[in-house]
């Protein structure tokens, strides 16, 4: 089982990588075209602002490589909006491979919206063995729009898309890393898929 | 939908917890690893460390307990205590930290602030405000309320999230160690004012003055140390009231 989160300077990959450890699995962190191709799973990590992140995705070469991927790769928070078609935050164009717009929540809401909340209509192997209504930690303050590719929705001022799927691609919006015993059973959900 | 937050506070001396922690069945309740642990299966939606020290030789030693927390617990935690550029920030970041709070250092240089929001994203950044209310007026205090400024707390409140602050931390001097609850009128005009989440922190002393901090202070999270600690309010025993007074919490 080799497992690769591609580094290309974006958010905190060290939870990640802890919260791999902690299943027994050792993640390499890369930022090598052919050894990301190698891996037989791939994260796609993702924190901060989204054009500057988008910058360093570019800068790094492997802006190219993650849509050809062919082994299942998890985008995880701002690295899931990255897949998505378009960012509202610094306007930003996505690798679309998400069918679906990413927008700002309104200020009637406070903003980001951070906690734990609800994940319900589950529609993925994914979510095995996870409860419609498990709670997982979020902080973000852009959503995905609710599409056909939405396998998890949570609310918080509308219905938005919490996790995406998409042939051998998905997404999530909460951090499974950080979200207690559940949230590692995602991500050990996603290695044995 | 989205859940209030209870947030056990841990304070950190040379890697270790101070103030005593009274938790049966702990092997070394001094080790803020294993209390981090504790907390998080007890129910705890996240966790505060502040070093309290926070001298030049004790850096290194906070960046071991971070990196150790990180590795073994599965829930976010903010870091506190004598960060003051941007380089900290990343340190504390790299060692696995989610957060971090700043508070005398964003006073005497607000722009760090905008330095932080815009390199590592406002949701990582917390700012802590101390206020004590003089004469009606409601004074941001430095070094853990012991200087007082002239800076009025709201004016400061909206001036924090103007500049990118993810997170407001406000402890009210007037009620920190009094046990008599939170202060709820300060908390609530603070949620009306800025459009960031708030934790309120202290003064908690009953599971009461949670209700109250949640209804009353509109509080989106709420902070406190010895309660817990020493075991006064058992965290899934608050939240089970809490959820019976119809205030939403994970359980």
């Amino acid at each position: 089982m080799k497992l690769s989160i591609v580094n290309y300077g974006a958010g905190n990959i060290k939870s990640i990588q802890f919260a791999f450890k902690r299943l027994g699995v050792e993640a390499v962190l890369s930022n090598n075209p052919d050894e990301i191709i190698a891996s037989d799973k791939v994260i796609f990590p993702g924190v901060g602002e989204a054009s500057s992140a988008m910058k360093m995705l570019k800068e790094s070469g492997l802006y190219q490589l993650i849509p050809t991927l062919k082994q299942p790769v998890l985008g995880i928070c701002l690295g899931m909006q990255l897949m998505c078609n378009h960012t509202e935050e610094g306007d930003t164009k996505g690798l679309g491979i998400f069918n679906t717009e990413v927008k700002r929540f309104s200020n009637k809401v406070k903003v980001p919206q951070m906690g734990w909340n609800t994940i319900s209509n589950l529609k993925s192997d994914l979510f095995k063995d996870i409860k419609d209504n498990e709670f997982m930690y979020l902080v973000h303050s852009y959503y995905a729009e609710n599409c056909d590719e939405s396998i998890a929705t949570s609310n918080y001022e509308l219905e938005y898309a919490s996790a995406l799927e998409n042939d051998n691609f998905y997404g999530v919006q909460f951090h499974p890393e950080k979200s207690g015993k559940a949230g590692e059973k995602i991500l050990k959900n996603f290695i044995e898929l | 939908m989205l859940t209030k937050r209870i947030v056990p506070c841990l304070d950190i001396k040379n890697g270790r917890t101070v103030k005593g922690v009274n938790f049966v069945d702990l092997r070394d309740a001094g080790d803020p690893v294993v209390l981090a642990k504790q907390y998080a299966d007890l129910g705890a939606d996240e966790l505060v460390f502040l070093d309290i020290a926070a001298t030049l030789e004790n850096r290194r030693t906070m960046h071991d307990m971070v990196l150790k927390v990180a590795e073994q617990v599965n829930i976010p935690f903010t870091v506190g205590g004598g960060i003051s550029s941007v380089e900290d920030v990343d340190d504390l970041l790299h060692c696995g930290a989610d957060k971090v709070s700043i508070n005398s250092s964003a006073v005497k240089r607000p722009e760090l602030i905008n330095e932080l929001s815009q390199k590592f994203g406002s949701q990582c950044v917390v700012v802590a405000i101390d206020a004590k209310q003089v004469d009606g007026e409601w004074l941001v205090h430095l070094a853990g309320g012991t200087i007082p400024t002239e800076i009025r707390l709201f004016d400061w409140a909206k001036e924090v999230e103007k500049r990118g602050a993810g997170e407001i931390l406000f402890t009210s001097m007037n009620h920190d160690g009094t046990k008599a609850g939170f202060a709820n009128e300060a908390l609530a005009h603070l949620s009306d004012l800025v459009n960031i989440p708030i934790i309120a922190s202290g003064g908690a002393g009953t599971i009461q003055h949670f209700v109250d901090t949640f209804k009353e202070g509109k509080a989106d999270a709420a902070l406190a140390a010895s309660v817990f600690h020493f075991g006064e309010i058992p965290i899934l025993e608050l939240k089970e009231e809490l959820k019976n007074k119809g205030i939403p919490v994970r359980i």
